[in-house]
């Protein structure tokens, strides 16, 4: 009676790890990797913000130093306002620096470039970068070669 | 009537005749197992009188393949993580490993190589066992009190085969995916966030996970059913059961190929 007891026991543990298993595939992680990253907000408005999603990194001459951590329309200016969390260690960024979208190589994730500026005050907790550069839209460079060549013929 | 035996005409007859003989077993073999099929299911669910028997099956088959699964899992998980990384980072697209792991295991790997070796290590167990108990004749003596050996053996067998496949699966895409993550995230250095974010953004409950569940539970009853049919139909001999053993994992090893081409297109094509 005991060993049937015990085969149910380690049954029951396979099954819960299992349906846990599906679970986790199903409901995708929903926590992991934001809480890792602590500091301090800054938002940004932009007209486009191409692929930007939440989590993506936000980088300074490459490196990575914080995440999207949301992005929303403005209801007045309807300009994507985007939200970052700048890791703490980084806290003498210029009130002048600008922030353009990039694409990471031709097929990557897009990423905010932060090109700091020359103010010698600094973006603090809550603050907003005023000078930005929207997300490369491929499709509109490319109507806009197109139709160069054809008003030039 | 020795040229008549090595002549053109004779030979190939006599070709022609193995063939047809071939044919006939096969289809003879394929109406056996329709017929099984058909006993077998007025059957399934009158074994839920006695849970206990199927949980001890779900221990037997599903609990003691644990170890090769979650072995198996990580590995594939490791290979896969450093062949994406190599393709990925051709095209400057390493952030895309994550959602490159994490969906060719759960939707093809994890059922297809958790069936192969399911297969392999409980299908071919459960073959032996019963049809051990037919050759010792313990089937018989079931039937002589009245005792119904396929609701009381082959069964909670077919059932423990359905419920262990998608849990072995799920674990196996699991470990996986941490597999990927290690070599890619620790090993390599890909962007942990990416890692995870994109396998959020476009990983699907329902496209990916549920069409990864199907298959497997699929998988689970053509591999139970396979497994019960050629231990119950085994010859009585221990040849008879070397034969059943291998049969049981032959067969099912390409139900499991072909069947999944065609769930595949059915899912995923058109």
């Amino acid at each position: 009676m005991n060993a049937q007891r015990g085969i149910e026991m380690v049954v029951g543990a396979f099954v819960l790890a299992g349906i846990a298993a599906l679970l986790v595939l199903t409901l995708k992680w929903s926590d992991f990797g934001t809480s890792s990253v602590s500091g301090y907000t800054l938002t940004a408005e932009f007209d486009n913000i191409g692929g930007l999603t939440d989590r993506s990194p936000i980088k300074m001459a490459g490196v990575t130093i914080g995440r999207v951590s949301s992005i929303q329309i403005d209801p007045k200016t309807f300009e994507a306002v985007v939200t970052m969390v700048i890791s703490s260690q980084y806290d003498n960024l210029p009130k002048d620096s600008f922030a353009s979208i990039y694409t990471a190589g031709l097929l990557g994730a897009q990423y905010i470039e932060i090109s700091p500026g020359g103010d010698t005050k600094v973006l603090k907790n809550g603050d907003k970068i005023t000078m930005t550069q929207s997300a490369v839209v491929l499709e509109k460079i490319i109507s806009k070669f197109l139709f160069n060549k054809a008003a030039a013929q | 009537m020795n040229e008549r035996q090595n002549g053109f005409p004779n030979s190939f007859l006599r070709g022609l005749a193995a063939l047809g003989q071939g044919a006939m077993a096969a289809a003879a073999h394929t109406g056996q197992m329709v017929m099984f099929t058909g006993h077998l299911l007025w059957r399934l669910l009158p074994a839920w009188t006695r849970p206990r028997l199927i949980v001890q099956e779900l221990y037997a088959i599903g609990v003691l393949s644990l170890v090769i699964i979650l072995i198996s899992g990580g590995f594939v998980g490791l290979v896969l993580g450093l062949q994406g990384y190599n393709i990925l980072s051709k095209f400057n697209a390493t952030e895309s490993l994550g959602v490159m792991v994490a969906l060719s295991l759960v939707r093809e790997l994890g059922p297809v190589v958790t069936a192969l070796l399911f297969a392999g290590r409980a299908g071919s167990a459960v073959t032996a066992e019963i049809a051990l108990m037919k050759t010792t004749e313990q089937l018989s003596a079931m039937e002589m009190m009245a005792v119904d050996p396929l609701r009381r053996v082959v069964a909670p067998r077919f059932w423990g085969a359905v419920f262990s496949m998608p849990l072995l699966a799920g674990l196996f895409s699991l470990v996986g995916i941490a597999g990927g993550y290690f070599i890619g995230v620790v090993v390599l250095g890909v962007d942990p966030a990416s890692y995870w974010g994109q396998i959020q953004q476009q990983m699907q409950p329902v496209d990916d996970v549920l069409n990864g569940v199907i298959k497997s539970l699929v998988f689970g009853a053509v591999i139970g059913l396979i497994a019960v049919f050629e231990g119950f139909n085994a010859e009585p001999t221990s040849l008879g059961i070397s034969r059943a053993t291998t049969r049981t994992v032959v067969l099912s090893s390409l139900s499991v190929l072909g069947l999944d081409f065609i769930l595949t297109a059915w899912m995923f094509g058109a």
